[in-house]
C-alpha cells in the first residue's frame, strides 16, 4: 500500500509542479504589479502565453547546431526528473534513493549549462554575453547549493534528501540551530541567483546591460521558447519547494494514506506560494546589483554555507 | 535549564557572534559596520548570560550585564560618535577586496577549528566545543585590522579581537572573576577612547582617516 501511494505521490509531485509553476510566476507578477500600483496581468497569463507560443511555428536561427535544438528538451527533462525524485509531497516515493543531494544539484546544473551552451551556440553577442555571465554566477552558486545542503546532511548522516526531510520532521528543534539558520540564508541567496531574480538578474527586462537569463534565450521562438519559459518557471518552483521542505518540512506525506497526500498538496502550495510572495515583495524594494558586485554577494553566501558546515562539525 | 536547551541556546548565541564578525567584512558602510559591532556585543552578552543561567551564578549574571552595557551600548556609541563627526564614510578600497576577504574569513574559520582541537580535547563540554568560534572572531578581527584602511574600521577590528578573546575566556573557564573582567573592560574602554581621540585628531589634521597616507614622514 505504501508503495502505491508513494508512486502516486511521485506522479502527483510532477503534475502539481508542472501545472502550478506558471501560476506561481503569474501570481508573483500580479503581486509586483499591485505593489507598483499597476493592475497587472491575470494570474493565468503565463499559461495563456505558453499556449500561444506552443501553437506557433518552430523556428531556429541559421547556423545553430543540435545543441540549440536539444537544449529546451534537456532543460525540461532535467527539471521534471528533479520534480519527480525530490521530496516535495511525499518522502515515501519509490524514486527516493535517487534523490541524493549531489544528483539533484547536478541535474539542476545540467539544465543551466545546457542553456548557457545554447546561448553560445547562437553565435550572437547577446547569447555569448549572457552565457558568460551565467557561468560566472553558476561557478559560485553551485558550490553554495552543495555545501549548504551538505551542512544539513551532516547531522543526519545521509546525503539523501528524503532522509534529511524525515529527520527534520522527527527533530523540529534542529531548525533553530545555527547550522540550519546559516544554511537557510546561504541557500536562499543561492536560489535567488540561480533562478535569475532580483538583485542578481532582472526577470522582466530586455535591457542589454542588465540581463542574464533573457540574453541566453533571446534567439528562441515558438514552442522552443514555450519549453524554456515553462522549464524556468518549474525550476523556480522546484528551488522554492526544496528551500521550504528542507527547512520546514511539516505537512509532507510520510506514509500511506490519500488524506496525507491531499494535505501535502495544499501545504506545499501554501509554502511555495508564501515564499514566492515574499520574493516578489522583496523584489519591489530592491534594485539590481551591479554585475561586478554579484560575485561579492555570492562569495558571502558561499561563506555562510561553509560556516554552516563548519558549525555542524564543531557545534554538534 | 536542561542540557540540550543550554547547548542549543549557547550555540545560537555563538552563531550570531560569528555571523556579526563575518558581516563586518561584508559591509562597506562604516555606519553599518558599527551597527554590526553593537549586534556582536549583544550576542556576546547572550553567550555569557546563557552560561550564567546554566551555572546559576549571580556574579556571572552581573558580568553579563556589564558586558551588555559596555560592548553593546557604550563602545558602539563612542565609535558612532567619532563616525558622526567624520561624516558618513565608506570603506572605499580595502587592501583585499570584499569577495576575497570573505573567502579568507572562511579559511580563517577552518584554521581556528583545526587549531583549537587540542584545547577542546582537554575538557570536552558544550561550552568548550564553541571555542573555535571565539578564535575565529579573533582571527577575523585581526584580518580586519590588517586589511582595512579607514581608521574607524581598524578600531572595530581591534574591538572584534577583544570580543573574541572575551568569548574564549568565558567559554574555556568556569567564569572570569568580576575584578578581572572589570580590569579588561576598563582597558578596552580606554583604548577605544584613545583611538577615538586619535581618529578625530587625524581627521582634523589631514581631512580624512585613510591610514595609508600616513606611511611617509614629511617635513612640514
Amino acid at each position: 500500500m505504501t508503495g502505491v501511494t508513494g508512486a502516486l505521490g511521485a506522479v502527483l509531485q510532477v503534475a502539481v509542479i508542472a501545472v502550478g509553476s506558471p501560476y506561481l510566476v503569474g501570481a508573483m507578477r500580479q503581486v509586483r504589479a499591485r505593489l507598483e500600483g499597476r493592475a497587472g496581468p491575470d494570474v493565468a497569463q503565463p499559461w495563456r502565453d505558453l499556449r500561444k507560443l506552443l501553437r506557433k511555428e518552430s523556428l531556429t536561427p541559421h547556423g545553430t547546431s543540435e545543441v540549440f535544438r536539444l537544449t529546451p528538451a534537456v532543460l525540461v527533462a532535467s527539471t521534471v526528473l528533479v520534480a519527480a525524485v525530490a521530496p516535495f509531497l511525499t518522502t515515501a516515493s519509490p524514486l527516493d534513493p535517487v534523490a541524493d543531494l549531489f544528483a539533484v544539484v547536478a541535474l539542476l546544473t545540467l539544465g543551466t549549462v545546457a542553456l548557457a551552451l545554447a546561448g553560445i551556440d547562437t553565435g550572437t553577442a547577446f547569447g555569448g554575453m549572457g552565457a558568460s555571465r551565467e557561468m560566472t554566477i553558476t561557478a559560485l552558486v553551485e558550490p553554495t547549493l552543495l555545501v549548504a545542503i551538505f551542512a544539513l546532511s551532516v547531522p543526519v548522516g545521509s546525503t539523501n534528501l528524503g532522509a534529511i526531510v524525515n529527520s527534520t520532521l522527527h527533530d523540529p528543534a534542529r531548525v533553530v540551530s545555527p547550522v540550519s539558520l546559516l544554511a537557510a540564508v546561504a541557500l536562499a541567496v543561492a536560489i535567488i541567483a540561480e533562478t535569475g531574480r532580483l538583485p542578481v538578474d532582472n526577470p522582466s527586462t530586455h535591457l542589454e546591460l542588465t540581463m542574464v537569463h533573457e540574453a541566453m534565450v533571446l534567439e528562441y521562438a515558438g514552442p522552443d521558447l514555450a519549453l524554456v519559459e515553462w522549464a524556468s518557471a518549474m525550476r523556480l518552483t522546484v528551488f522554492l519547494g526544496l528551500l521550504a521542505n528542507l527547512f520546514a518540512p511539516w505537512g509532507i506525506a510520510t506514509g500511506s494514506g490519500l488524506a496525507g497526500l491531499v494535505l501535502a498538496v495544499i501545504v506545499f502550495a501554501v509554502k511555495v506560494g508564501l515564499l514566492g510572495l515574499l520574493l516578489a515583495v522583496g523584489e519591489v524594494f530592491l534594485a539590481k546589483l551591479r554585475l561586478f558586485r554579484v560575485p561579492e554577494l555570492l562569495a558571502g553566501s558561499f561563506l555562510l554555507a561553509l560556516l554552516a558546515v563548519a558549525a555542524s562539525f564543531f557545534l554538534a | 535549564m536542561t542540557q540540550t536547551t543550554f547547548s542549543q541556546l549557547l550555540y545560537l548565541a555563538c552563531g550570531a557572534f560569528l555571523l556579526a564578525a563575518v558581516l563586518v567584512l561584508w559591509r562597506r558602510e562604516l555606519a553599518a559596520i558599527v551597527r554590526l559591532f553593537a549586534l556582536q556585543g549583544v550576542a556576546l552578552t547572550g553567550i555569557v548570560a546563557v552560561l550564567a543561567a546554566h551555572e546559576r551564578s549571580l556574579e556571572l549574571g552581573l558580568v553579563a550585564a556589564g558586558i551588555a552595557g559596555l560592548r553593546a551600548v557604550l563602545l558602539p556609541y563612542l565609535v558612532r560618535r567619532a563616525l558622526d563627526r567624520a561624516g558618513p564614510g565608506r570603506e572605499t578600497k580595502p587592501l583585499v577586496n570584499v569577495a576575497a576577504s570573505l573567502l579568507a574569513a572562511a579559511v580563517l574559520t577552518l584554521v581556528a577549528y583545526a587549531v583549537s582541537q587540542p584545547l577542546i580535547a582537554l575538557a570536552p563540554s558544550p561550552a568548550t566545543r564553541a571555542v573555535p568560534v571565539g578564535l575565529a572572531v579573533v582571527l577575523i578581527g585581526f584580518f580586519v585590522l590588517v586589511t582595512r584602511r579607514r581608521a574607524l574600521s581598524q578600531v572595530v577590528g581591534f574591538l572584534l579581537i577583544d570580543n573574541g578573546i572575551t568569548a574564549i575566556a568565558f567559554l574555556t573557564t568556569a567564569g572570569v572573576p568580576l575584578i578581572v573582567e572589570l580590569g579588561v573592560s576598563l582597558d578596552v574602554l580606554f583604548a577605544a577612547l584613545v583611538l577615538q581621540v586619535l581618529t578625530t585628531r587625524m581627521r582634523a589634521t589631514f581631512g580624512h582617516t585613510d591610514l595609508d597616507e600616513l606611511r611617509e614622514l614629511r617635513d612640514a
